[in-house]
C-alpha cells in the first residue's frame, strides 16, 4: 500500500511536467516580483529610484563585513580538504555504513555535503562517472546532493553579514539537519530505487 | 563549538598532511581558499545592491509590512522573539520563497537582509540570538524542489530519467529542514544555550518593543 502510493507519488513529482511548471514559475517569480514591488512603491508615493539607490548602498558594505568569516571556513576546509584526511575519516566510519544498509562508496558525499558544495558535486560526478547515473549509488548520491545545503557556507556568509560571531548551537542544528537528510535519503533510496 | 571545529580542520589538515606527504598541497590550499573567499564576497556586491535597493522600496512601500502580517501565525511558533509584523518576518520569509524556488541568487541577498533586521534586535553585536539560529537552520537545510545543478550533471551523464531524483530530494531535503528547526528549537532549552543567551533578561517579544 504505502509502496504503491509512494511509487505514484515520485511518477507524478518525477514528472517532466511538474519540473515544466516548477521552471516556469522560477522565471516568472523575479520580473512579478520586481513588478509588483516597484509599482506598490510608486502608486503609494515611494521615491523609487532615490529610495532604490539608498538601499543598494549598504550592498557594499554587506559584502565586505562576510569577508574576514568566509576567509577563516574556506581556508580551513580547504586544508583540511587538501591533506587528504576525508579518506581516514571514510576509513574510519565506514562500518556504520553497513547499518543502515548505505554503499560505503557514497560516505565521502554525505560527509563532504556540510563543508563544499562544489567538492560534494565533484564526488558525486566522478561517482556517476563510474557506477552510471542510473545505478543505486549514483541516485543515492544525487539525492545526498539536493537534500541540504553547504551548512558551513551558509553558516559563515549568514552570520558574517550580522556580524555574529559567536554561534551557540547554530552548528550543532545545521549539522543535525545535515545527518537526519543523509538518513532520510538513504531511507527514501532504499524504498523507490530498491 | 565554531572554535572547535575550526581548530579541529586545521590541526587534522597540518598533522595528516604532514605524515601522508601533503603539506605543500594544504599550504596551497589555504592560500587558494583564502582568495577564494574574497572573490565570493566581492561578487555578491552587484547582486546584493540590487536586491537590497528592491527590498528598500518594498518596505517603504508597505508590503514587508503587509507579508509579515500574513504569516504571523507561522512567525509566532517559529521565532516568538520577533514581535509581530516586524520587517525582518517579511524578509525572512521572501528568502524562504527564494530559496524553494531555486532562486539562490535572490535568495541569498534576502537572507542577508533578513539576518542583518534580526541582529536589529539583538541586544549583544556578536552572540546569535535563537530567532538568528532558527533561521540559520533554516537555510543551512532548505527544502529543494529542483536540484538543477545535480540533475544537468546527471543528464550529461546519460541518465534514462535524470529528473527521477527530485522525489526523493524533496523527501529528504524536507526531513532535514524540519531536523534543524526543531534541533534548534531543542539546543536553545539547553542550560549553556540559555546561558548565552543574549536575550536571556528580555522577557517578551513585547518588551522589545517598550525598550525601542
Amino acid at each position: 500500500m504505502i509502496d504503491t502510493l509512494t511509487t505514484a507519488a515520485t511518477a507524478a513529482v518525477s514528472d517532466p511536467l511538474f519540473t515544466t511548471i516548477m521552471k516556469g514559475i522560477s522565471n516568472l517569480a523575479i520580473p512579478f516580483l520586481l513588478f509588483v514591488i516597484v509599482l506598490v512603491g510608486f502608486i503609494r508615493k515611494v521615491k523609487v529610484y532615490e529610495v532604490f539607490v539608498d538601499g543598494a548602498k549598504e550592498g557594499f558594505d554587506v559584502a565586505i563585513r562576510i569577508i574576514p568569516y568566509l576567509v577563516a571556513i574556506l581556508v580551513a576546509i580547504g586544508m583540511f580538504r587538501a591533506s587528504g584526511a576525508m579518506h581516514w575519516l571514510v576509513v574510519l566510519l565506514s562500518p556504520a555504513t553497513d547499518l543502515i544498509s548505505m554503499p560505503a562508496e557514497t560516505l565521502p558525499v554525505a560527509l563532504m555535503r556540510p563543508l563544499s558544495g562544489s567538492g560534494t558535486l565533484g564526488i558525486v560526478t566522478e561517482l556517476m562517472n563510474t557506477h552510471g547515473p542510473d545505478s543505486f549509488i549514483g541516485r543515492l548520491a544525487s539525492t545526498i546532493f539536493g537534500s541540504t545545503e553547504t551548512t558551513f557556507y551558509v553558516l559563515a556568509v549568514y552570520f558574517g553579514a550580522a556580524g555574529i560571531r559567536k554561534s551557540r548551537h547554530a552548528v550543532a542544528s545545521g549539522l543535525i539537519g545535515d545527518f537526519v537528510g543523509v538518513m532520510a535519503a538513504v531511507f527514501i533510496c532504499r524504498i523507490i530505487f530498491g | 563549538m565554531l572554535n572547535y571545529i575550526w581548530f579541529g580542520l586545521m590541526m587534522i589538515a597540518l598533522i595528516v598532511g604532514l605524515i601522508n606527504g601533503t603539506l605543500t598541497e594544504v599550504t596551497n590550499a589555504a592560500v587558494n581558499s583564502a582568495a577564494v573567499a574574497v572573490e565570493i564576497a566581492l561578487g555578491l556586491i552587484g547582486i546584493m545592491a540590487m536586491w537590497l535597493g528592491i527590498m528598500k522600496i518594498a518596505e517603504k512601500g508597505g508590503l514587508i509590512k503587509i507579508l509579515a502580517r500574513g504569516i504571523r501565525p507561522v512567525a509566532r511558533f517559529l521565532f516568538p522573539e520577533i514581535p509581530d509584523g516586524h520587517p525582518a518576518i517579511g524578509a525572512m520569509m521572501m528568502n524562504i520563497t527564494a530559496n524553494w524556488l531555486g532562486l539562490g541568487n535572490a535568495a541569498t541577498p534576502l537572507g542577508l537582509k533578513a539576518m542583518d533586521q534580526l541582529q536589529s534586535l539583538n541586544p549583544s553585536a556578536d552572540t546569535a540570538t535563537n530567532s538568528q539560529i532558527t533561521f540559520l537552520a533554516i537555510n543551512t537545510a532548505s527544502i529543494t524542489f529542483i536540484p538543477m545543478t545535480v540533475i544537468a550533471v546527471r543528464a550529461e551523464l546519460g541518465s534514462a530519467n535524470p529528473f527521477e531524483i527530485i522525489s526523493t530530494g524533496i523527501f529528504a531535503s524536507t526531513c532535514a529542514c524540519i531536523a534543524a528547526i526543531t534541533a534548534s528549537r531543542l539546543l536553545q532549552k539547553l542550560p549553556s544555550s540559555r546561558a548565552s543567551n543574549p536575550m536571556r533578561n528580555i522577557k517578551s517579544a513585547e518588551k522589545v518593543v517598550e525598550n525601542d
